[in-house]
């Protein structure tokens, strides 16, 4: 994904890690924005259901999309 | 105004939800700060009164998004929450919600309502939520959940008083039922619901999903729920996440039944106009450290003022009571080890007010969290976590309030490596050593005619002990093994202006922790250091005066400069000076003394204590003026070599071995507190010290 889409929440690919997203809202189905990325290009900043989120590349990585 | 009876009332919530703003809204001054028993998260208590009938105890909560926590803090409310026949277990819940993102605000409050504690939502920034076009109706709302629903503003207070209202009533339950565990799970629940006899199926849910945070169940306790877990193949992962889609299907529908207008993101647009310049690739770093630069100078040009008021103000209480008290040891301990004692807690109030002030305000507007993002991929290469910047800016001022914020970072291995480089950081008590020693080795003038070289090597000192830090915590980054795993899953805060009230809530909340937590090992340490250096064995100390005095007859001493003769001819004879002389030998290959043992030994607990030794050995009497004692050590003379003794050769030695050593006792004292054992502390104290110790030789072998 580049800064500026978005895309659609399918599932995850980490199970310890897929619990924490969960709970902070990210949830299959639900749209995520890709707004920025830190200036050595990790963490990112996503938007997903009205809020902002930073997390990091390998993080974000462990979460499959649909475009 | 008498109460009848008193509720226990709990504020939860995630964080930046406004829990602290509600907190000072409702209790005020009526502040406490204290532990909660076997753990070391602070626990922030204060009473009000709700109505005429009901006062109540209010307990600020640390802000979590469900009652699975992540960090240490983050647990004790998982303790609290689901332990009903706790000391701790609250009456009443509020929970804070940011109502301009209610979706993740409600998942902790679906899992209070399967609880069935009594609960009021209180929804907070409603204004910003009106401001981005959101509207709720809250009656449908609080119809759904069977539970009250009141609007506040943190900012201004309004709603405060409804909320107090609706505590006060006799609040039941919410009926509803959010989640309910699978058919497969019935008896398993069952069993232990039977067992531990809990009043709510989600209860023994919690006791199956988390055992290990719940610090209340005995070793047997959670051996009997392993078993039983293990019998029905139990998988806390899958169930959990089972448990969140299932809350959230929820709070979604809930939500679209009452959300009536949803917000508009253009709302946010000017937070993210701020965010294209402070996380840019140039600017951000650029403001990043304008901010640092400004806080370093708040924390030393700005508190030396009242630094050097309290300096003076101790100084004379000592010397006014001194005159004023009948001789004896008692009357000296007092105006020699208490009082200089208690100013030396007293000293650093400044900084560590000013450094919360400007940390708190950093958080308060959400730059902070905008810190963490830009710094974690750097500080990652380290093994330390983006989260570890605010205690690593601290310990500029103090290791010990900075060791003690290390507590949000949710890795225990980031956390413990942030830990242990953190006393690296040039504290503001190394700053004293430092300009003595620096104006005393490094001449006075300027590079290009306009850097000053004194101020350069001060900087560099600065520099040694950050570089240290880093690389310290590059090594631990490959000793430490562990199978948890470092993650970064923050919220972006929206910015906005800060509560200056807040700001001053929390300057009070950290000085106090700090004058009651580490100013008890200052003192007392500092008493010890009293009697050390006031007695000695045999007649050498009593004899003192009588020796010194007949010396002096033939070369005609004026009465003060008998008095410095005598106080250094005691410290000589004392236990530290026997000390400093035993450590002789150790020291030599760095260039000291034994004159230069006594002040590391004295010093051992609390570096500035340094340069008041230094000042008593030298025979100048109680002075810290420091033209006074830099004139005193240049004229001091090697008698091995005939030169000074203060070459710079000794003096770089010196500096280097305070940028390095540990040389506090109340750091230790917190870090055995934070890591729960002596373990980390004594690793801690022996790798800072040998670093020193051979940083030093290496520097004095060199240059000698």
């Amino acid at each position: 994904m580049l800064p500026g889409e978005t895309a659609v929440i399918s599932g995850f690919r980490d199970d310890t890690l897929s619990v924490k997203l969960l709970e902070m809202g990210l949830l299959p189905g639900t749209v995520v924005r890709f707004n920025f990325s830190a200036p050595l290009g990790d963490p990112i900043c996503i938007t997903v259901s009205g809020f902002d989120l930073s997390l990091r590349v390998s993080e974000a990585s462990s979460i499959t999309i649909l475009n | 105004m008498t109460a009848t009876r008193t509720l226990r009332i709990a504020l939860a919530g995630k964080p930046n939800a406004g829990k602290s703003s509600l907190f000072n809204l409702l209790t005020g001054l009526n502040q406490k700060i204290g532990n909660f028993p076997g753990v070391t998260v602070d626990k922030r208590t204060g009473s009000c009164q709700l109505d005429a009938h009901t006062a109540a105890q209010v307990m600020d909560l640390p802000g979590i998004y469900s009652l699975y926590p992540r960090t240490v803090d983050e647990k004790i409310v998982t303790d609290i929450l689901v332990n009903s026949k706790g000391n701790h277990y609250p009456d009443r819940v509020v929970l804070v919600a940011d109502a301009t993102n209610l979706k993740n605000s409600m998942l902790l409050l679906t899992q209070l309502i399967d609880l069935q504690i009594p609960t009021v939502l209180a929804l907070n920034m409603m204004d910003m939520a009106a401001r981005s076009g959101q509207s709720i109706d809250i009656k449908a709302l609080s119809a759904a959940l069977d539970l009250p629903v009141v609007m506040i503003n943190g900012r201004n207070g309004q709603g405060v008083e409804e909320l107090k209202k609706v505590l006060s009533t006799n609040l039941s339950p919410s009926t509803k039922t959010i989640y309910k565990t699978g058919e497969e799970l019935a008896p398993l629940i069952k069993n232990i619901q039977q067992k531990f006899q809990l009043s709510t199926p989600y209860q023994a849910y919690q006791f199956l999903q988390q055992p290990d945070n719940l610090s209340f169940l005995t070793p047997e306790d959670k051996s009997y729920i392993a078993t039983q877990a293990k019998a029905a193949n139990f998988f806390q992962h899958k169930y959990q996440g089972a448990e969140t889609v299932m809350r959230y299907g929820f709070i979604q529908d809930l939500l679209n039944k009452v959300i009536l207008k949803t917000s508009d993101p253009e709302w946010k647009k000017f937070s993210y106009k701020i965010d294209t310049v402070l996380t840019h690739k140039v600017w951000g770093y650029l403001i990043f450290f304008s901010v640092l630069f400004l806080i370093f100078q708040a924390i030393f040009a700005w508190a030396q003022i009242p630094m050097d008021f309290i300096d003076s103000t101790f100084a004379q209480l000592s010397s006014v009571l001194d005159e004023f008290f009948p001789e004896g040891p008692f009357f000296d301990l007092i105006t020699q080890g208490i009082i200089p004692g208690i100013g030396g807690i007293v000293i650093f109030i400044p900084q560590i007010a000013i450094l919360f002030a400007c940390i708190s305000v950093l958080e308060e507007t959400g730059y902070m969290a905008r810190v963490v993002f830009l710094m974690d991929k750097l500080m990652r290469k380290f093994g330390l976590n983006g989260k570890s910047v605010v205690p690593l800016i601290s310990g500029l001022a103090c290791a010990i309030p900075a060791i003690m914020a290390t507590r949000n970072i949710e890795s225990w291995k980031d956390r413990l490596i942030t830990i242990f480089v953190t006393p690296f950081m040039s504290c503001s008590a190394r700053l004293p050593v430092f300009t003595i020693l620096v104006a005393l080795i490094i001449p006075d003038v300027k590079l290009f005619g306009f850097f000053n070289y004194q101020g350069l090597v001060l900087m560099g000192l600065y520099l040694l002990g950050f570089f240290a830090a880093l690389i310290s915590a590059l090594v631990l980054k490959f000793i430490i093994k562990t199978k948890e795993r470092s993650y970064l899953i923050m919220e972006m805060p929206t910015y906005r202006i800060p509560k200056w009230s807040n700001v001053g809530y929390t300057i009070i909340e950290k000085t106090k922790s700090f004058v009651f937590e580490a100013g008890k090992v200052i003192l007392a340490i500092s008493i010890v250091l009293w009697v050390l250096a006031s007695y000695g064995p045999g007649d050498a100390m009593h004899n003192a005066e009588q020796l010194v005095k007949s010396e002096a007859d033939q070369s005609g001493l004026t009465d003060d400069e008998l008095e410095a003769r005598i106080a250094s001819y005691k410290l000589e004879h004392s236990y530290a000076g026997i000390i400093g002389k035993t450590l002789e030998p150790v020291i030599k290959p760095l260039g000291y003394d034994w004159k230069i043992g006594i002040a590391l030994v004295t010093s051992f607990a609390a570096r500035e204590v340094f340069v008041s030794t230094i000042a008593t050995i030298y025979s100048l009497g109680g002075t810290e003026d420091e033209q006074t004692i830099k004139g005193r050590l240049q004229s001091e003379i090697n008698p091995e070599t005939g030169g000074p003794r203060y070459t710079p050769a000794v003096g770089l030695s010196l500096l280097v071995f305070y940028t390095f050593a540990m040389q506090c006792m109340s750091t230790l004292a917190v870090v055995k507190r934070e890591t729960k054992g002596w373990k980390w502390p004594l690793i801690q104290l022996a790798y800072m010290t040998a670093l020193a110790y051979v940083s030093a030789f290496i520097i004095y072998q060199s240059m000698a």
